[in-house]
């Protein structure tokens, strides 16, 4: 993370980051008015016995970046897991309910679990690179689909990279093992790797709150340019990141939907009592 | 006091100490081993000066004796009076020498305990000569004169050098012939077995017609023209070899004639340097390294057990690697973790602990009695009755000592597994990979450190397994070793040696102890060194590979 600082703290400083651009330029978003990405349909979710998710409803906007806030064990995090079935992993999960992503449910029979994966892409909370080089971790997606031939390879790992604002730094070694850079930079090479299997949601699960503020910075830098060509789904603990980059914010609240709407509103002016006793410290 | 003795042991010093103590008798023990086999086993190819000395029998006769002074123990001197010395009552302990006199064709041993106080006028002449025969053992004494074609041709000053140039054209000979008996008849001999196993069959298939027959046959003349031709080579070459003898004369004036042909050494230890000494030292230690054995397994190298041990144990991990690896996969990952899952893992780990020669028992019952007999009904018909695979060899060797290491790498490699962090799974199945590519792409080579670990270990424990291999396939002493020149080149079928045999077998078989107990001591520290080498080797492809895949910090 040294090395992040101090190739960009001069930039930084004498530039400063325009936080105003990440503030969203529109404030009046209403979300009858939004493309649906994903719909979720009364989504229950149990451990065992235990009821993680008691009926979720919710519209996923296309093309904005709805935010997941709460307490820790609110379900926040199951439910987005939810959105590219990394819940089937666990053991004794039950899900009941649907999720449909562009009007089909991705729980049903037919799907494919890999190709949903596809579709929905996500970063977690700590930066897990493969033991690969930079190169690798970003084609790994792309041979997993048997697409080997170099020049695709290559116009991919750029393109991807530059997504995520990445190029510049790796540009010079993307030969040398992904291990060796920053914990930042290792996130932004996660998110490039899942943008280079073209996904059309991408999920982030707490995707900063490992790193050092500078570098969360950058992510959410990035969140905001992402967002002109994916659905995203943020996860946070950070009710100040929720407030920067999303558009819409859901406060979920010991595995209830509490509340969901426009992120200025919510914050400013929330509707329930639960929400605002939240947002304003008192409970959390 | 009483309170700082207290306090002493609370702050932890006492256990340090301790600690550290038992890591340093550890390192005694290790050093100790080594520097015991190494001393007593090296020390053994060095020249030793020869001496010549008096003795005093116990009857009052004298007579000379030549040899080398191999070491000295102290007895009781009452044990000696009951042998029929006359000790003086005041001593109770005597040094007694022990003797390498050679010679074993005149004297009928080799070796001769005699007590220290009857050496007298100890000498060590500088014309004496030692001599290592091929048969018979050394040779201790004086060189008269050199023949040739029954004429003595040089004596006196001029026999030493004469011998020395002579001798060098012997032992250049004698490895032409060596080399066309072992590879240029043995690949005949090979070739005339293959055609008659060809033969025989075409006629249990009923496929035997003239045709065939006329072919094989002309084949068969062709090789036994080739045989005629190379033994002809053979008849004119130890016409060459047969010219020159030495006589020799031992030191009960007995004299001897020795063919040139059997001599493999003839040197002057008394005459010669440091120098030499070091010379001649090392070409011992690489002869014994790369020679095979002679005299019953007591001279000559160790080659063919070297070269058996390292095979084997490369095949044995060729096998091990993969099959440890796929039941430790489905374990860890497919399936489904309960009672059963845990059962079948006590028994994989209590499989560890099984005797190794109950190993060679199943080995021996199922591999060779029931596979291997099937296989050769099955795909060798026309060699019985003498078995193929159904006999010890090194492939049920090599697949017997896969069985005795397979619960370590199982266990290595579930270790390996289950230690990736379950995020790299994760990351990797969010990028629409399945399970088996996740696994194929970034688990197995993250675990391969693991791997090698397991193998490193399964090494470990073959190489130095000797019980289970005496009922599946290693022997005494093979004619040829299991990877030739000959179709099919890697002979798995073939019996063996192996160092681990070659210990018991010279340590405990031998008809010569004292000739083999330094040869034991050597194949010893060649066999920790062998393992050691094969560890090294594994460590470092470890070593590389967890470089590549250095897990992440978690």
């Amino acid at each position: 993370m040294t090395q992040d600082s101090n190739t960009e703290n001069t930039n930084e400083r004498s530039h400063g980051i325009d936080i105003s651009s990440l503030q969203r330029s529109d404030n009046n978003l209403r979300l009858e008015d939004e493309k649906v990405a994903l719909k979720v349909e009364d989504l229950r979710l149990s451990y065992g016995e235990k009821e993680a998710l008691h009926g979720i409803n919710m519209t996923i906007p296309q093309n904005r970046v709805t935010a997941f806030i709460g307490p820790s064990g609110c379900g926040k995090s199951t439910l987005l897991r939810c959105f590219n079935r990394m819940n089937d992993l666990v053991d004794g999960v039950n899900i009941q309910g649907k999720v449909l992503l562009e009007g089909s449910d991705i729980y049903d029979r037919e799907v494919e679990v890999a190709d949903l994966r596809r579709r929905v892409g996500m970063v977690f909370q700590k930066p897990n690179p493969f033991p690969k080089s930079i190169y690798e971790n970003v084609a790994y997606g792309l041979r997993i689909q048997g697409i080997n031939s170099k020049r695709v390879l290559d116009e991919t790992v750029e393109w991807s990279l530059k997504s995520a604002a990445l190029w510049d730094e790796v540009k010079d070694r993307l030969n040398d093992s992904a291990l060796g850079l920053s914990g930042g930079q290792q996130q932004r090479l996660v998110i490039a790797r899942t943008v280079a299997v073209k996904p059309e949601v991408l999920l982030l699960d707490e995707p900063a709150s490992a790193l050092d503020p500078l570098s969360t910075l950058k992510i959410e830098e990035l969140i905001h340019q992402l967002k002109d060509d994916y659905t995203i789904v943020i996860v946070t603990h950070n009710m100040q990141q929720a407030a920067r980059v999303s558009d819409y914010t859901a406060f979920m609240y010991m595995g209830d939907l509490i509340e969901f709407g426009n992120t200025d509103q919510l914050f400013t002016n929330p509707e329930k009592k639960q929400t605002e006793d939240y947002i304003t410290g008192r409970y959390g | 006091m009483r309170v700082s003795v207290k306090k002493w042991f609370k702050n932890g010093d006492p256990w340090v100490w301790f600690n550290a103590g038992a890591v340093a008798i550890s390192m005694v023990m290790v050093f100790g081993l080594l520097w015991l086999i190494a001393s007593r086993g090296l020390v053994h190819f060095w020249a030793h000066d020869v001496m010549q000395a008096e003795v005093t029998a116990k009857n009052g006769d004298r007579y000379t004796i030549i040899g080398e002074l191999v070491e000295t123990v102290e007895v009781s001197a009452d044990q000696l009076r009951d042998a029929g010395y006359s000790i003086p009552e005041d001593l109770e302990h005597l040094d007694r020498n022990l003797m390498k006199i050679g010679n074993r064709d005149i004297s009928g041993t080799d070796f001769r305990w005699i007590l220290a106080r009857d050496f007298s006028n100890i000498t060590y002449p500088e014309d004496i000569i030692v001599m290592e025969r091929r048969e018979w053992g050394n040779f201790y004494g004086y060189l008269n004169e050199v023949i040739e074609n029954d004429q003595v041709v040089a004596e006196g000053d001029q026999a030493w050098p004469a011998l020395q140039e002579r001798l060098d054209r012997a032992l250049d000979i004698y490895s032409q012939i060596h080399d066309i008996e072992k590879s240029d008849i043995g690949s005949i001999n090979a070739g005339i077995e293959r055609l008659r196993l060809q033969q025989r069959k075409l006629e249990l298939e009923d496929r035997l017609t003239s045709q065939a027959l006329a072919d094989i046959e002309a084949e068969r003349a062709a090789l036994n023209a080739e045989y005629d031709g190379l033994q002809g080579r053979l008849i004119e070459l130890y016409g060459l070899i047969n010219r020159d003898k030495v006589r020799v004369q031992s030191m009960d004036g007995t004299q001897i004639t020795v063919d040139l042909a059997k001599i493999v050494h003839a040197f002057q230890p008394n005459a010669m340097s440091i120098g030499d000494k070091i010379v001649f030292y090392i070409a011992k230690l690489y002869e014994f390294i790369s020679d095979e054995p002679r005299e019953a397994n007591t001279e000559g190298g160790i080659f063919p057990a070297i070269f058996g041990t390292v095979l084997m144990v490369i095949i044995m991990s060729i096998i091990v690697t993969p099959f440890g690896v796929i039941a430790a996969v489905y374990l860890r990952e497919y399936a489904h973790q309960g009672t059963m899952t845990r059962i079948i893992r006590i028994a994989v780990n209590n499989l560890a602990g099984v005797p190794s020669i109950v190993y060679g028992v199943f080995g021996l019952g199922f591999f060779i009695y029931f596979v291997g007999s099937g296989v050769d009904k099955a795909f060798f018909p026309e060699a019985l009755p003498s078995p193929t695979f159904g006999t010890g060899g090194l492939l049920w060797a090599s697949i017997t000592l896969a069985i005795l290491t397979l619960p370590v790498v199982i266990v290595a490699t579930e270790e390996g597994l289950s230690r990736i962090p379950r995020s790299i799974r994760e990351g990797s199945l969010a990028l629409g990979a399945t399970k088996a590519e996740t696994l194929w792409r970034v688990i197995l080579p993250m675990a391969s450190p693991a791997m090698m670990t397991g193998v490193i270990l399964a090494i470990a424990r073959a190489a130095g397994e000797v019980a289970p291999l005496m009922l599946v396939g290693v022997v005494k002493l093979a004619p040829s070793l299991p990877l030739d020149g000959n179709y099919p080149y890697l002979h798995l079928d073939q019996k063996f040696m192996h160092l681990g045999f070659h210990i018991y077998d010279v340590g405990f078989q031998s008809p010569n102890v004292e000739a083999a107990r330094p040869l034991v001591y050597a194949t010893s520290f060649l066999l920790v060194a062998v393992i050691a080498l094969l560890n090294l080797s594994a460590v470092a492809i470890r070593n590389r590979l967890r470089e590549k895949y250095k897990a992440l910090e978690m």
